[in-house]
């Protein structure tokens, strides 16, 4: 072992590492994940071995619901692979209910989802995809003959914390898009005041979702919040200002169109209607799909998939700003302004004209008026 | 017999030309941020990042303009006075904004005379300076978001919250090319005035000094 103190302070324990490797997980992996899990929370390398500590003992039930989503969270979640989800995520949280994977199908499961809340009352870690439609009582998303509505009421009541995973739970997302028509609600507008984290994205990063759960296993508590509910950790800075293009941005190297040269030499997508600069999350700096890439590093601009009511406001995707309301859709705001201002001058030109031949309010002719 | 009046204090005439300065400037620097229509041809220039650091920076000089003019509201004499821009609270102002605004419309031959603005100019102003708040407001809200947590982003979070920053954005646009548009009306305004009143409404802005015939007021 090393005998720098800085080093031994972040130093796994031995008895740690033996059990884990006892329940079939390389040591290698069990320290990638504890070190990558501690940095994207950003703390710092002493916490690592309290956080190995924690998540190599805990085993915090989960329960998993789905409501108005295509269950893209989901997957995001059963792909992450740091390590493998099978291996160290499953192990971590033992998931009670989850639509996507679990064996159970029907009445079985449903009665397995009331056992879980009755059993961890107060105790579990809920976790929601999807929005709650709220129109005709809630009759748009039934599940087992109980609304979304009360069963999202119902278990998010008895949660010890409740995680929103996406948009959609988050901030309503896509079904609560204009004109709504299910009259979706994110969770925390479901139940106000509830302990609740949002962690939008569109899917979520599974790799804030695991950090936020070592987090809470770690420390006991959800992570700190900013205004909107989202962990400051990870939606504490925009994309614009941590994005490996911003140089082009300084310099005004942008991409026209895609594939033109600019486009081709990796130049910044904002006249292609990046909202990167608009935008609150961790993608620059922890990637997707193990940081293998993320959209603007491929190419595309960011479309603000994790700002709330982004489906409204961020599109449309490939302009700056949005439609202005009333005007037709190749109207933008800065076109409508110079026709403004154009008819502006025109308007007192005209009236310059006329007032230039009005009568009695001028000397009419070459006179001098004395004063006295 | 003409009277010379002092009417604008100094001021009022350096925040009126600080305003008019800023407002150029942040006009063009904001339209660029919003469409960059010049190109850099290498990385190591600075295009982008210059025209930000004038928009923050003159965006700070017109907060302190603006904050001393309305400061100046409550210290100034009774023209530069919060009173003068709204006129229809008394019988007078009501009277002499129908008179003015019927004169503007070809409907009336008479002209308010006025020693301070004109009614019809006072409520523009007043309109003016609500879109000034609303830019400055709008407009170091968005620049908070730099620093989530930072003066600006604690003091104008709830906004975002509230509107959305693509909305303000959207509104900040909007209202730069109101402004567009007062700017244009305001001096072909004041040149009108100036030839039909003959009592240097040009030339008072630059020496504060108005000629008036009191038998016209």
């Amino acid at each position: 072992m090393s005998s720098d103190p800085i080093l031994n302070l972040a130093a796994i324990p031995e008895e740690i590492l033996t059990r884990v490797e006892a329940r079939g997980i390389s040591r290698r992996d069990f320290i990638k994940f504890c070190t990558m899990t501690t940095a994207a929370l950003a703390l710092p390398v002493t916490m690592v071995g309290k956080v190995a500590a924690a998540v190599a003992d805990a085993r915090v039930p989960v329960i998993w619901v789905e409501y108005q989503s295509c269950s893209g969270d989901s997957e995001a979640f059963l792909r992450a692979n740091q390590p493998t989800a099978a291996e160290l995520i499953l192990d971590l949280i033992s998931l009670e209910y989850a639509e996507v994977v679990m064996a159970a199908a029907g009445h079985q499961a449903e009665a397995a989802k009331k056992q879980a809340m009755e059993k961890y009352q107060g105790k579990y870690i809920l976790v929601v995809e999807g929005s709650v439609p709220s129109g005709a009582d809630g009759a748009y998303c039934t599940i087992g003959g109980e609304s979304a509505l009360e069963g999202c009421r119902k278990l998010v009541k008895n949660a010890a914390a409740t995680i929103c995973v996406g948009t959609c739970a988050s901030f309503g997302g896509i079904p609560a898009a204009a004109p709504n028509p299910t009259g979706a609600l994110s969770v925390m507008e479901v139940v106000p005041g509830a302990p609740i984290v949002n962690l939008p994205g569109c899917p979520v990063n599974a790799e804030n979702l695991t950090a936020t759960i070592v987090h809470v296993l770690t420390f006991g508590k959800l992570p700190a919040t900013d205004g909107l509910g989202r962990p400051k950790f990870a939606y504490g800075k925009r994309i614009h200002d941590n994005c490996e293009r911003r140089s082009h941005f300084d310099a005004g190297q942008y991409a026209q169109s895609f594939g033109d040269p600019g486009h081709r030499q990796g130049h910044c997508l904002y006249q292609l209607g990046c909202k990167g600069p608009e935008t609150f999350h961790n993608c620059p700096t922890i990637r997707y799909n193990e940081g293998t890439s993320w959209p603007i590093m491929s190419g595309h601009g960011c479309i603000g998939c994790s700002e709330p009511g982004f489906w409204d406001t961020m599109s449309p995707f490939y302009r700056r700003l949005p439609k202005v309301p009333g005007f037709g859709i190749e109207d933008t705001a800065d076109k409508i302004g110079i026709g403004l201002a154009a008819a502006t001058a025109v308007a007192f030109g005209l009236h310059g004209v006329a007032s230039c031949f009005r009568k009695h309010d001028a000397m009419e002719e070459d006179k001098v008026v004395k004063e006295d | 017999m003409l009277e010379i009046r002092y009417t604008w204090e100094w001021p009022v005439r350096i925040t009126h030309w600080v305003n008019v300065l800023c407002m150029i400037l942040l006009a063009i620097t904001g339209v660029y941020i919003g469409n960059p229509f010049m190109t850099a041809s290498e990385t190591s220039q600075y295009i982008m990042g210059w025209m930000r650091f004038l928009h923050f920076s003159f965006a700070y000089l017109f907060l302190v303009s603006v904050a001393s003019r309305i400061l100046w509201m409550f210290i100034g004499n009774h023209h530069a006075s919060w009173r003068a821009f709204f006129p229809w609270l008394t019988e007078d102002g009501r009277r002499n904004f129908i008179k003015m605004f019927r004169y503007y419309t070809f409907t009336g031959k008479q002209i308010s005379y006025e020693v301070g603005h004109n009614p019809v100019a006072a409520t523009a102003y007043l309109g003016i300076f609500c879109l000034f708040l609303f830019q400055i407001v709008s407009g170091f809200t968005l620049y908070g978001q730099m620093a989530p947590g930072g003066f600006w982003n604690s003091l104008t979070g709830w906004l975002l919250t509230l509107i959305g920053s693509q909305w303000l954005r959207l509104a900040h646009h909007g209202v730069m090319w109101l402004l567009a548009g007062f700017f244009i009306n305001h001096v072909y305004s004041g040149w009108l005035m100036d030839v039909k009143e003959r009592n240097g409404t040009m030339s008072g802005i630059f020496s504060g000094y108005r000629f008036i015939e009191p038998k016209d007021l």
